[in-house]
């Protein structure tokens, strides 16, 4: 025990010596820590939010009643099933604008409330009488109430002018709702008498006939497990952030194992003279290895706090998009358990452990006899760079064997992962080659020290440039995707939304009053009926969507493929068109057939056209509005897109809402829907580019800490060519050059890289996650920006190196002379 | 008088209590109606709801026999309670409603609990005819005068219909209908119905059983029926072999208050002293974690009756928000007869 601790004193000694070695392992493992962890803490939060809206409901087991049709339906149902005696409980949801925030409105009748769903807090007659009595209550889980901006016990405020009551924290209460008894959330929302769903108690299933004997069909039931679709929609975004946290990581881990592999390389004399002194190279490993925990704790911990801090301030754009994306709101606030913070700590102690694997087997394979003699760098790293060759041909090998073969998501990462790998360990020796033949074209021995001396310093930078080429590939092949999706998309956008307005009724009786309301309008050109309906192909959810033939589609619907005449097909004969998405599950192209699950029975259709349907994560189907209401009885008739005159388009929305006030439900225009589509892609990607440009600073960060480390080995082979008259100053610009022209290296590999990263992520990641597939753009004004910000990281990396080198007193310069090693 | 009003009340307490503390019972009402004395019962028209009470029920419970010699119990509640005196219409109503439905064998005790919100025609009382219903429970007359009515339950295990014949008069309990809970002047106004006889089926576990037997119909309103110290009760209804039936009950509190009237076999009724009264228990059974006398030997002095009262099934507990036991009970002693035993508190 003693041994160990006069051991871990002296190893602790280098430390002191070297503060910048040790800031940066710990600073590397923080970060790295840090963004994988943030991550992390990102898919738990939005996957807790998933859990607990569908539980709100379901309780993951509980059957719901939807209209069948879509909307509200009236609550005399709901007493006419009970009356029928099955055990359901009403339910109106909404929504409701308080301040700038908008809250989800959920009403419940706590009497009737089953015990075992996800609200079931509230049910029975403690929470009845508190929602009943006086002022009543209101509840809302503890972060909505601080989103909201509000304090538990007062009376939020809608837009409509509506005082809700007094809120009160109830943890159980989905995000970004706010609870209120039915009766209340009926006035709330203005609709009085109208439910938007009913639970049935989950030890009682309601089967479709029964329901349709109670309701003559007015009414659906919605499985517990549909429900879940949620978690599964999401997975592909989800799998998109880990991926990122994990490239994160891997740039963090670059760093710590550079810094790791320095502190080996300075610290073998000390460990030799420990080794001669008796030490066992059991206690010295043992004594490293406690040392590393340290490291792990101390620098795991502050990943920790810093991985909550990336998480919190991501959370707001993660939410947005997956809510815009999908529906799914997630808890504003973030919530954080042990077993997240061990996890993170595990993968810091992992992380560590496997950085400093190899200085920890060479410190116990120490021959102890052998005289300490300083490095015999050359030979050390041709070997090293053999072996860096060999692991560099093996992951291209992987990367393109995962090409060839897998077209799952994780083959997809595997050939980005396995390519950067193999292209990030090819770069030494690139850069080795690119010396090489520098110092052959040289003429004048200072240039060619300047090549050979470079050789050299690559040894020790090689990590921290790796770290910078999987940046910037990162950068340049992220940004190339995204950018090109936001150009498609935004494209696409213009040709989908022709119609200049888009509304949905209360109830499909109102939708015919104002169908011919709209009918008698002069300045409505066209009433685009686009009523829909739900089915499942497979286990794949579907829209089904109804199209009148009209030039709107027919000229402007963007299709990828068609058969010849498409729109002809379309409308006499069994035929549609299908999403991208839902043609690529099903393997489908134009003039393919297969079975679409209808009403009760099934339909045989004919391919008509693949049209791209971007963002959407379930699969969608175009057919003959006329075919449509046939098929699908239960098609909801109340979704319409408008065509109006000229610029008439503010008029007539204005005359629709004066003349049906609440008889529409929801009433849109173009701009407005291209203003929030375009918002939600802007927000989904806010995070890639975030977690992007963290990666570039991680890296730009590896190359300082680098320099830094190196700059004391330097003036070793700095002063020599002093001492030989070539001044400071001139050495100061030659060494700054000399990293200038690795970042340039390093940037120009990136490009390829790059290019080839983006190619993947549209060809096979976007493929597989979302079923959609981009044109591929390039962008070549980006790859100048990444080239130029490699070289400000590399400007500002050097700076203080450099500068250092600059000022060095002569009588350091000297010392090296002295101090023969 | 009948406890599940009492387990209604506890319910619905905004008050923290827990289910084995009754005592919240003795709290003050404001704003509702007190039952007085000497006020006049007047049928059909007090089958219908008091809303200007508090709480009230409608219960009745039969012991059965059935067509393969066994004997049963059925058992059906009606609660209404008032969540404020303020009231209104639709979702504004706020009175609850919770029906309470039970069947008991020698072997089985399978119960159901469903609660509904006033003002959606969810649960509630026409009358007359009197029917109160809720969900697709009902207990029902076929007339103003209720010479006959059905009775419908059912649950996850068990489900009954029974048809009810009258062939006696409706009984005043108390004096005259006001019925005294304590010392203090707390009451109800309290009437039963102990003369029908019962012809339906039962089905337990998916097994319907033809079944006959007699019924006692119970109802109670008040707006506060228990003294601050009284902790729970013992309520005991017997038809006895003579063609008596028998009301008893006793409030445990500081000191017991007891009470009951003695039926005639023509309706006449007499009120019991509290001192008349001698209820002991005899035997325990175990349930939930609390002992609950399941046989008692019961004295009317002055009526030289001297009975041991046992029950059909002892775990007759009734699991529900606020559990209590209720169950059909068998007579033995002076005089030989059935009824149903219901304790709360323990």
């Amino acid at each position: 025990m003693r041994q160990i601790c006069w051991t871990l004193a002296a190893l602790a000694s280098h430390w002191r010596k070297h503060p910048a070695n040790l800031a940066t392992l710990i600073l590397g493992l923080a970060i790295a820590t840090a963004l994988w962890s943030g991550v992390q803490a990102l898919n738990t939060q939005a996957r807790r939010s998933y859990d607990s809206a569908a539980n709100a409901f379901t309780g993951g087991k509980a059957q719901n009643l939807v209209a069948a049709q879509g909307g509200l339906f009236a609550q005399d149902l709901f007493v006419a099933l009970r009356r029928a005696g099955l055990k359901v409980s009403p339910i109106l949801e909404g929504s409701a604008r308080i301040g700038k925030k908008t809250a989800k409105l959920i009403g419940i009748e706590p009497l009737t409330l089953p015990r075992d769903v996800g609200l079931a807090p509230l049910a029975g007659n403690r929470s009845a009488t508190g929602m009943l009595t006086g002022d009543g209550l209101s509840y809302a889980a503890p972060g909505t109430i601080r989103d909201l901006g509000v304090l538990a016990g007062e009376r939020p405020l809608t837009d409509a002018g509506f005082k809700l009551p007094p809120l009160v924290a109830l943890s159980e209460a989905p995000p970004g709702a706010i609870i209120v008894d039915i009766g209340v959330a009926q006035k709330a929302l203005n609709r009085p008498g109208r439910l938007s769903r009913m639970i049935v108690a989950p030890d009682m299933r309601i089967d479709a006939t029964t329901l349709t004997e109670a309701t003559d069909r007015a009414l659906r039931i919605v499985e517990p497990e549909e429900d879940s679709d949620l978690a599964r929609l999401t997975d592909s975004f989800h799998l998109n952030l880990t991926a990122f946290g994990l490239l994160a990581f891997l740039v963090g881990f670059f760093i710590v194992h550079a810094s790791f592999g320095l502190a080996f390389e300075q610290r073998l004399p000390v460990l030799r003279t420990l080794r001669a002194l008796g030490v066992s190279a059991r206690a010295l490993v043992a004594a490293m290895v406690i040392e590393l925990s340290a490291f792990t704790l101390l620098a795991g911990g502050a990943g920790v706090i810093g991985g909550y801090l990336i998480a919190a301030a991501l959370l707001p754009d993660v939410s947005a998009s997956l809510e815009g994306l999908y529906g799914a709101q997630i808890s504003g606030a973030l919530t954080l358990d042990a077993r997240w913070i061990i996890s993170a700590l595990a993968m810091a102690g992992g992380g560590a452990l496997f950085a400093g694997a190899s200085g920890l087997l060479k410190t116990f394979n120490l021959p102890v006899l052998s005289v300490a003699r300083p490095i015999a760098w050359r030979e050390a790293h041709r070997r090293y760079l053999a072996r860096q060759a060999t692991f560099a041909l093996l992951s291209l090998m992987v990367a393109v064997l995962a090409g060839y073969f897998a077209d799952t998501l994780e083959g997809g990462f595997t050939v980005i992962a396995a390519s950067l790998l193999g292209v990030a360990l090819l770069l030494p020796l690139a850069l080795e080659a690119l010396l090489r033949i520098g110092e052959a074209l040289s003429k004048t021995p200072l240039s060619r020290w300047f090549f050979a001396d470079g050789r050299q310093e690559i040894a020790g930078l090689s990590l921290a440039l790796m770290a910078l080429l999987l940046a910037l590939a990162t950068n340049i092949g992220v940004g190339g995707m995204v950018e090109g999706f936001r150009h498609t998309f935004i494209g696409w956008l213009d040709q989908r939304l022709v119609a200049e307005i888009y509304y949905e009724a209360a109830t499909p009786h109102d939708a015919r009053e104002i169908e011919d309301w709209a009918r008698k309008d002069k300045e409505i050109v066209a009433i685009l009926p686009v009523w829909r309906s739900k089915t499942r192909i497979g286990d794949w959810p579907v829209e089904v969507m109804g199209m009148t033939p009209h030039t709107t589609y027919s000229e402007h619907f963007p299709l990828n493929a068609a058969t010849p005449d498409v729109w002809r097909m379309l409308h006499e004969e069994d035929a549609a068109l299908v999403s991208e998405q839902l043609a690529r599950r099903l393997k489908l192209s134009p003039g393919d057939s297969f079975d679409l699950p209808t009403t009760g029975d099934s339909w045989r259709l004919r391919v008509a056209g693949i049209f791209p349907d971007y963002g959407n994560p379930k699969g969608q189907i175009r057919l003959d509005h006329t075919r449509l209401a046939q098929h699908f009885a239960d098609a909801s008739g109340i979704h319409y897109s408008l065509r109006v005159a000229g610029d008439a388009t503010t008029r007539v929305m204005t005359r629709l809402q004066e003349t049906f006030g609440a008889r529409i439900a929801r009433i849109v225009d173009q701009a407005e829907v291209k203003k929030i589509s375009t918002e939600i892609f802007e927000r989904t990607f806010t995070v890639t580019t975030a977690l992007n440009t963290l990666t570039l600073v991680v890296s730009a960060i590896a190359l300082f800490a680098s320099l830094l480390t190196l700059s004391n080995l330097r003036l070793a082979h700095v002063a020599p060519v002093w001492a030989i008259g070539v001044t400071r100053d001139r050495l100061a610009t030659l060494e700054m050059l000399r990293i200038l022209v690795f970042a340039a290296g390093a940037a120009l590999i990136a490009i390829p890289l790059g290019l080839f990263m983006t190619w993947a992520l549209v060809d096979i990641v976007n493929v597989v996650a979302f079923g959609w597939r981009l044109p591929m753009h390039i962008f070549p004004q980006h790859w100048l920006t990444v080239f130029a910000t490699a070289q400000v990281a590399a400007l500002v990396a050097g700076l203080v190196p450099v500068r250092r080198l600059a000022r060095a007193a002569p009588a350091e310069l000297l010392k090296v002379f002295a101090n023969e090693r | 008088m009948n406890a599940r009003l009492f387990a209604l009340l506890l319910t619905l307490s905004p008050v923290a209590v827990n289910a084995a503390d009754y005592g919240w019972l003795g709290e003050a009402a404001s704003g509702f109606a007190t039952p007085k004395p000497g006020a006049p019962i007047l049928f059909p028209q007090d089958h219908a709801a008091h809303p200007g009470f508090r709480t009230e029920w409608w219960y009745l419970t039969a012991n059965l026999t059935g067509d393969d010699g066994k004997s049963y119990g059925a058992q059906w509640t009606l609660f209404r309670y008032s969540l404020e005196a303020r009231d209104g219409s639709g979702w504004d109503n706020r009175t609850a409603w919770m029906g309470h439905a039970a069947v008991t064998s020698a072997t089985e005790h399978v119960f159901a609990q469903t609660m509904a919100r006033g003002g959606v025609n969810q649960a509630g009382v026409d009358n007359p005819p009197f029917r109160a219903f809720i969900d697709d429970w009902f207990f029902e007359a076929r007339d103003a005068q209720f010479t006959a009515g059905r009775l419908h339950a059912r649950g996850a295990r068990f489900g009954y219909t029974l048809d009810l014949t009258r062939s006696g008069p409706f009984v005043l309990q108390g004096d005259k209908g006001y019925s005294r809970k304590a010392g203090e002047g707390q009451a109800s106004h309290y009437y039963s119905q102990p003369f029908f006889s019962v012809d339906g089926a039962v089905t337990i576990d998916g097994q319907k059983i033809h079944v006959t037997g007699r019924g006692w119909m119970d109802r109670e309103w008040s707006s506060q029926t228990m003294a601050p110290d009284q902790k729970g009760w013992d309520w005991f209804s017997l038809h006895l072999t003579s063609g008596d039936r028998l009301m008893l009950f006793r409030l445990r509190g500081a000191q017991d208050y007891r009470s009951g009237n003695w039926i005639a076999p023509d309706g006449g009724v007499t009120q019991l002293a509290g001192e008349d009264i001698v209820f002991e228990p005899l035997d325990h059974t175990s349930l939930e974690g609390r002992a609950l006398p399941t046989r008692w030997r019961v004295k009317v002095k002055s009526r030289n009756l001297d009975i041991v009262t046992s029950a059909l099934n002892p775990k007759s507990w009734m699991g529900t928000d606020f559990p209590y036991w209720e169950g059909p009970i068998a007579v033995s002693g002076s005089t030989r007869g059935e009824g149903y035993l219901e304790m709360t508190g323990y």
